[in-house]
């Protein structure tokens, strides 16, 4: 899309979202607020060197929320004709006549609204046809099948290309939207080794295609991943020192984004309650939220709720500052939205001294995890449990792969038990973090 | 009452204007090409939710979702684009874009007739209908008062009542002209229990192909309140579980979601034409002890995971796929049948219009065996009996699954005796049936609370076991 057609676009969304407050007005709302985003996209997959699936996808929605007082009701549609427009204001309208006076209900407070829309440096529109994405896929899978003959099978590449609008308004006078684009590619490839298999993959992905790490890097990076994986094996059941290696260690911090969050919170469904002030890690770890990085993949000016995004550190010196609040829950809490209605926007854990290599020196003998399955966390008690995969470590050295055993702890002790900190960044998620050493874990095997 | 065809039709192309003869002028755009098979999908949905939490009623959400999505198959390719619109212009257009997978070339044409549906496991009836919004309230506020009355130590009640409305038609190039009404409803209760200090949370509910009524008959939906304080409760007298391989005895009924990992997805069609299964190629290799067997059915009258017919109109059915212990069959949607010289066997699902289906579970479940469940706890003389879980997931190639307990009992010399915190149980899913030594009497399905997710899709499944007592399953807790 070009400048000129995005912002008529962009005008005519706007135009949607203040029709909807009118229209929620007219049906006697005291209050409303409303999103509408349209995205459009390529997503193709080359598997043997064939193309798989060609996906044109082109995605629109829009949401109303309406105020009867405390009373609040909610309605979406894919549908923009503007009788449906009426039609989905008058189901929320009518959701609204049987939900229950609510005090912490509304929008969030007037004087919190963004007053600006910074550009972020979130929309770079990746001029790339069907064929020239086939080619691509094509040159990254190839890089990973003709790395060794082990790699035996393909689950292919995938060439992704998004981009759209989102725009958001409340009765406050508030709209503010913004175009963004994502773009992606990724491989999966299979090893064999003694009758047995195993699949691994990597992906690049960045707001602006020229920032992708190159298709040669991708595919050399799956089947390198891949390999490294055949031959692995069960452990001994036992007690020992594990890092979650960097690309997947983000999941510990989402752990802790949904403790400290207020709805989690409020509900008493957390295993941080009270803990405003406390120690929840060590004194050598700090946590930061930077929601307006230029081209941040969690970049955005304002929450789900219009409330200005703002810097603020989350740990400091292992110590919590600061929940994760919508207007609501703030609301229930007793305290101030932080401007985090809809989640977080590029959460960081400060880097240590150490790479990987240097964070397995550190560890000694352990376990390096790379891989893990399922969904065994309990947020209420913190009791963890989770399928994993990745290496045995002796010495600061990689011994052997490993696979088909657990790793289980309680997440309030693996935090309070987080010795460092890798310097080796992912950087290819809104929460950034380097490997996480834990003192100890329960390894579940043989 | 109308069939579900017209229903469909009426629903979906009679607003447009379109008719059965417009529907032949897309396919025959569609086949004007080197397209070997090519489908169009239409959908309109509406979804609506209600939420109790902290004694009132919090939120209400409803849905409107409709559109229609082509694709066009040529060999292994497969082009697909999608509409919010239905309208004749856009269909069209989808059409061309579907189709430009491959180059232009050979004439094909095709006639589509309407089909009736050869089965009804469920009313064409549209749920959200099936009781008043005071109706629908009313039932939530019961809930909340069911589970608080239970103990003085229930904190808090999240209850939930879900209820969706989906008419699909689907038209095809093999002639496929056929339309299904399918009605969805789910009720959840979520409570938190605190006692000196220490919080536990119980989660029960369910759900079918049915009217809102479901709940009330039977008392279902307080049923469901009680479980979920009785879970919590349970869950707060719990000690640190074991870590390590020992003798597990599942549950019958939800449980069987070891059946959804550890096996159904690795004889899943697309991934078995592919060779990325676990289980590829091992048709007719023994696989499980015997007296296992193993069925996806999608025939159960009502069931969350049943169908008239599949995302591709063809009817759904029982496969089996371990027959006392051995390698059956695979579940296919049409595209990897044709590839791999079968026939559908109505497991082509899809989440909705805008995505492209592919080989799904239905209804997943072992048949029963000869032992009482009594008979199989006294026969271990350590080990784990695992009632309840949540979710589950595996790895296709490697074929290491894992399932989450969330209620979970020591078994002691024969007895079950105290209950351990919830932990995640691993194994490996070409081995694990082999270690089955003793199959319960007492098959059960599970109440109707399934979602299967793959490739970022969501389809209701689901799964069913009787009691199940396997030799060596690894244990997460971190009592090593």
């Amino acid at each position: 899309m070009s400048e000129q057609q995005l912002s008529a676009r962009q005008a005519r969304l706007e135009q949607m979202v203040n029709d909807l407050l009118k229209e929620a007005q007219q049906q006697g709302a005291s209050a409303a607020e409303a999103a509408v985003s349209s995205d459009s996209g390529l997503s193709i997959n080359v598997r043997k060197g064939e193309v798989e699936t060609i996906e044109h996808t082109r995605d629109q929605g829009l949401g109303i929320t309406v105020y009867f007082g405390q009373r609040k009701g909610t309605a979406s549609t894919s549908d923009f004709k503007p009788e449906a427009i009426r039609d989905t204001v008058r189901a929320a309208c009518n959701i609204a006549r049987f939900t229950n006076d609510d005090p912490c209900s509304g929008l969030a407070d007037a004087d919190r609204m963004a007053t600006e829309t910074p550009d972020l440096d979130l929309y770079h529109p990746w001029d790339i046809t069907p064929e020239e994405a086939i080619e691509l896929g094509r040159r990254c899978e190839s890089a990973a099948l003709e790395l060794d003959t082990r790699i035996s099978n393909t689950e292919g590449a995938s060439v992704n290309s998004h981009g759209g609008l989102h725009v958001y308004g409340n009765s406050h006078g508030f709209v503010g939207g913004y175009p963004s684009s994502r773009h992606s590619l990724s491989c999966s490839v299979i090893g064999q080794q003694n009758g047995s298999m195993q699949r691994d993959y990597w992906y690049t992905v960045s707001r602006d295609a020229g920032q992708l790490e190159s298709e040669f890097e991708v595919g050399r990076k799956a089947g390198e991943r891949t390999l490294a994986r055949l031959g692995a094996r069960k452990l001994g059941t036992r007690q020992a020192p594990v890092i979650f290696r960097a690309d997947i260690a983000g999941s510990l911090l989402r752990s802790l984004i949904s403790a400290i969050s207020g709805s989690s919170l409020y509900r008493k469904a957390s295993f941080l309650l009270d803990q405003l002030g406390q120690p929840i890690f060590p004194a050598h770890v700090q946590i930061q939220e930077h929601p307006r990085i230029p081209g941040g993949l969690g970049s955005a000016a304002f929450d789900s709720e219009g409330v200005a995004t703002y810097d603020k550190r989350i740990i400091q010196d292992g110590v919590l500052q600061t929940y994760l609040l919508s207007s609501y829950s703030a609301r229930k809490l007793g305290l101030q939205s932080t401007a985090n209605a809809g989640g977080v926007h590029n959460l960081s854990i400060t880097p240590g001294e150490h790479d990987l290599d240097g964070l397995l020196r550190e560890m000694g003998s352990g376990l390096l995890v790379t891989e893990m399955m399922g969904h065994g966390v309990n947020m209420v008690t913190g009791d963890y449990s989770r399928g994993a995969a990745g290496f045995w470590v002796e010495q600061g050295e990689i011994q052997f792969p490993v696979e088909e055993i657990t790793i289980a702890g309680n997440l309030k002790q693996m935090f309070a038990q987080l010795l460092a900190v890798g310097r080796d960044e992912e950087r290819r998620s809104s929460i950034r973090t380097g490997s996480l050493l834990i003192e100890q874990m329960t390894i579940a095997g043989e | 009452m109308p069939n579900a065809i017209e229903i469909a039709h009426n629903t979906l192309l009679a607003p447009a204007s379109l008719s059965d003869s417009d529907l032949d002028r897309v396919m025959n755009q569609l086949l004007t090409s080197q397209i070997d098979a090519a489908d169009i999908y239409f959908q309109a949905s509406r979804l609506e939710s209600w939420v109790l939490e902290d004694g009132i009623i919090r939120d209400g959400n409803y849905n409107i979702e409709q559109g229609v999505g082509v694709r066009a198959i040529s060999g292994e390719k497969t082009g697909f684009a999608y509409t919010d619109e239905i309208a004749l212009p856009s269909l069209l257009e989808a059409g061309r874009t579907a189709r430009a997978i491959a180059r232009a070339g050979s004439q094909g044409t095709t006639r589509l007739s309407r089909t009736t549906p050869t089965q009804q496991l469920y009313a064409p009836l549209n749920p959200l209908e099936s009781m008043t919004e005071e109706e629908k309230i009313g039932l939530l506020r019961r809930l909340d008062a069911e589970a608080r009355r239970q103990d003085p130590r229930v904190q808090q009640v999240i209850a939930s009542l879900v209820a969706a409305h989906d008419v699909v038609l689907v038209a095809a190039s093999d002639g496929t002209l056929c339309g299904d009404v399918r009605p969805l409803v789910r009720c959840n209760v979520h409570v938190i229990v605190e006692a000196d200090g220490r919080r536990e949370q119980g989660s029960s509910g369910g759900g079918a192909r049915e009217s809102f009524q479901f709940f009330v008959d039977e008392e279902r939906a307080l049923g469901y309140a009680r479980e979920a304080v009785r879970q919590a409760l349970v869950n707060l007298e719990a000690e640190d579980a074991p870590a390590g391989s020992m003798t597990v005895v599942l549950g019958s009924g939800w449980p069987g979601i070891l059946l959804h990992e550890a096996i159904g997805h690795g004889l899943e069609g697309d991934f078995n034409r592919k060779g990325t299964s676990a289980f590829s190629g091992r048709i007719g290799e023994k696989v499980a002890a015997d007296g296992c067997t193993v069925v996806d059915n999608g025939t159960l009258p009502g069931r969350r995971g049943s169908l008239n017919m599949d995302d591709e109109g063809t009817p759904s059915q029982c496969t089996v796929l371990i027959e006392d212990g051995r390698l059956k069959g695979y579940m296919q949607d049409k595209h990897n049948a044709h590839l791999m010289g079968g026939h559908s066997t109505g497991n082509g699902r899809r989440e909705s219009y805008a995505h492209l289906p592919m080989p799904r579970m239905t209804n997943t479940y072992m048949l029963p065996g000869q032992h009482d469940p009594g008979e199989i706890i006294a026969s271990v003389k350590r080990g784990l009996y695992a009632v309840n879980f949540g979710g589950g997931q595996v790895d296709i190639t490697s074929g290491k699954f894992v399932f989450s307990a969330s209620e979970a009992y020591l078994i002691e010399n024969g007895k079950v005796t105290r209950p351990v915190r919830g932990a995640t149980l691993i194994g490996s899913g070409p081995e694990v049936l082999t270690r089955v030594s003793m199959i319960g009497n007492d098959l059960e399905l599970d109440a109707g609370v399934g979602t299967c997710g793959k490739d970022g899709q969501s389809v209701p499944v689901g799964v069913g076991q009787p009691t199940l007592k396997i030799d060596n399953l690894t244990v997460g807790g971190t009592s090593a």
